[in-house]
């Protein structure tokens, strides 16, 4: 059973609607959970019949699962390219999932909160996102999910080990928390490397947007742990949430104060070029509108910008990137020509606005 | 924002300020290489790079190396030398097979953590006693009425009165 994946081009997940705690710097949280099953190899070593058979059992799994039963199913082995693409923008999907080879699945609820991947790395990888800072609450959810999914199937559990993965880097909890942050005043101060630092000496890893495999892109910085054996799944959490992420957060917002306080005209003008680029220019790349869409937004959170709500910053924001981009412009684009159609539909969507 | 201003091929994506006490001093547009050869990426690589914990483990053992490469996985075929080059195993039972190397391994990589801690699964039926969960619920409760957060409150005391009714 395949949805159609037309209509989520024009929505927006709820983690991009940036209502949650501490949205000014945090984009999002992510938690994931890698399960195996029990009486089959790992992926690396199953055999075609093995692959089909293991998406069969999670995805009846699944629906049998009572609060799971509403999830859309998503057959990602018959997906072309840019639905893929596609999935993996809204953060359905990773981009391991989305290039992998044979039978792999994907069911997830409506908000686009909840994701369970069937035959990425791991059998299942789990997902829970939510927009702004929301720790406690992803825990929650996706505990419950893997409570739900364990009264179905037999995870792969080790006494000494506890859940084992296909890569031994995530046995134990299974465990990823990932914290997307918005860091544009530490960067234009020159101390997100120390943030980074400090981050990668706590054994933390420092990711651009879209996970594992990018590099830091800009402005926007995603926080994951490493570690998944010898720490429980609630002390790792609360790591982040008492400890890392507030600090990050209290230091970007006195950047962002001393920025206004002390260099108020470069800020304002950084702001307003990028304004005026994305209403204005021909030619934008994902890059250069990603930046601008950075300034836009800390224009908006630091009071200096209000022309603009942050649920259209937000929707151009996932709209202008690519399999985005050719879904609303219904055809395949060239990297030149998608530039022209990302240029355009700024205009359009911007050029309206009064400036003040 | 256009190419890199050292190499002039590849497209800028890193855009540095250098900001001074009365005016922008200086503007900078590179490419990540360009960034990268200057510095100013610092270091990209992963904390926890699985082959070079590998190379570091084999290397440090060079007497044991031939045993090692003798272990294979009787259930998936799976053999040590095949793990150490892809870095994902075969099997669940790969992690008793392989448990003595794995160990040291494990350890490096998460820390010195030998022995899982956390949750488990309900068939096993242990660490799921309700109080654990009580005395969290508890704390935050008294962490969201603290940051005057009464929404979230009443939703923990809801969720504190179903364990306690159960
Ligand atoms: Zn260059
Ligand atoms: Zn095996």
């Amino acid at each position: 059973m395949t949805a159609p994946l037309g209509d989520v081009v024009r929505q927006l997940g709820e983690w991009l609607r940036g209502s949650g705690p501490q949205s000014d710097v945090v984009i999002s949280t992510r938690i994931r959970l890698a399960r195996n099953l029990r009486g089959f190899p790992f992926l690396s070593r199953a055999s075609v019949e093995q692959r089909a058979e293991l998406v069969q059992t999670l995805a009846t799994a699944s629906r049998r699962a009572g609060d799971l039963a509403k999830l859309i199913h998503v057959d990602v082995e018959k997906l072309d390219e840019l639905d893929r693409q596609l999935l993996v923008e809204r953060h359905i999907i990773s981009r391991q999932h989305a290039e992998a080879n044979g039978a792999r699945a994907v069911a997830f609820d409506r908000e686009e909160s909840v994701s369970l991947m069937m035959n990425e790395e791991d059998h299942l990888r789990m997902q829970v996102i939510r927009s702004g800072l929301q720790l406690e609450e992803a825990w929650e959810l996706i505990s419950r999910v893997d409570d739900s999914i364990d009264q179905q199937v037999e995870y792969a559990y080790h006494a000494q080990f506890g859940y084992l993965t296909a890569c031994p880097t995530n046995v134990g909890t299974g465990l990823r928390v990932s914290v997307m942050l918005h860091l544009p005043a530490l960067r234009l101060t020159g101390e997100l490397e120390k943030v980074a630092h400090a981050a990668r000496e706590m054994k933390l890893a420092v990711r651009g947007l879209f996970g594992e495999g990018t590099e830091a892109l800009g402005d926007f910085f995603q926080i994951s742990n490493q570690i998944t054996l010898g720490r429980g799944e609630l002390d790792l959490i609360d790591d982040f949430r008492k400890d890392v992420i507030p600090k990050i957060i209290e230091y970007e917002l006195a950047a962002r104060r001393s920025l206004i306080k002390s260099r108020q005209q470069a800020v304002d003008d950084k702001i307003w070029r990028a304004l005026g680029t994305l209403r204005n220019a021909r030619l934008m790349s994902s890059n250069e509108a990603m930046q601008c869409l950075s300034y836009v937004r800390l224009g908006l959170h630091t009071g200096r910008l209000s022309a603009i709500d942050l649920h259209t910053v937000n929707e151009l924001f996932l709209q202008s990137q690519q399999a985005h981009l050719q879904k609303l412009q219904g055809e395949r684009l060239t990297g030149e020509q998608r530039s022209v159609v990302r240029a355009a539909l700024f205009r359009s969507r911007l050029g309206h606005i009064n400036q003040n | 924002m256009g190419p890199c201003e050292k190499c002039k091929k590849a497209q800028a994506t890193f855009h540095l300020t250098n900001l001074e006490q009365h005016s922008i001093k200086e503007e900078r547009h590179l490419c990540e290489r360009c960034a990268a050869e200057e510095g100013l990426l610092g270091s990209e690589k992963p904390v926890l790079d699985l082959s070079h914990l590998m190379e570091q483990f084999v290397s440090g053992g060079k007497a044991s190396a031939a045993a090692l490469a003798g272990l294979v996985c009787e259930e998936c075929g799976m053999t040590y030398i095949e793990f150490r080059n892809q870095g994902v195993l075969g099997c669940p039972h790969d992690y008793d097979v392989f448990a003595e190397p794995l160990a040291k391994l494990l350890e490096s990589a998460h820390d010195g953590a030998t022995h899982h801690v956390g949750k488990s699964p309900r068939s096993l039926g242990q660490s799921r006693k309700p109080t654990d969960e009580l005395r969290r619920l508890r704390r935050l409760l008294d962490e969201a009425v603290t940051g005057e957060d009464y929404e979230r409150a009443a939703s923990l005391r809801d969720r504190i009165r179903e364990i306690e009714s159960a």
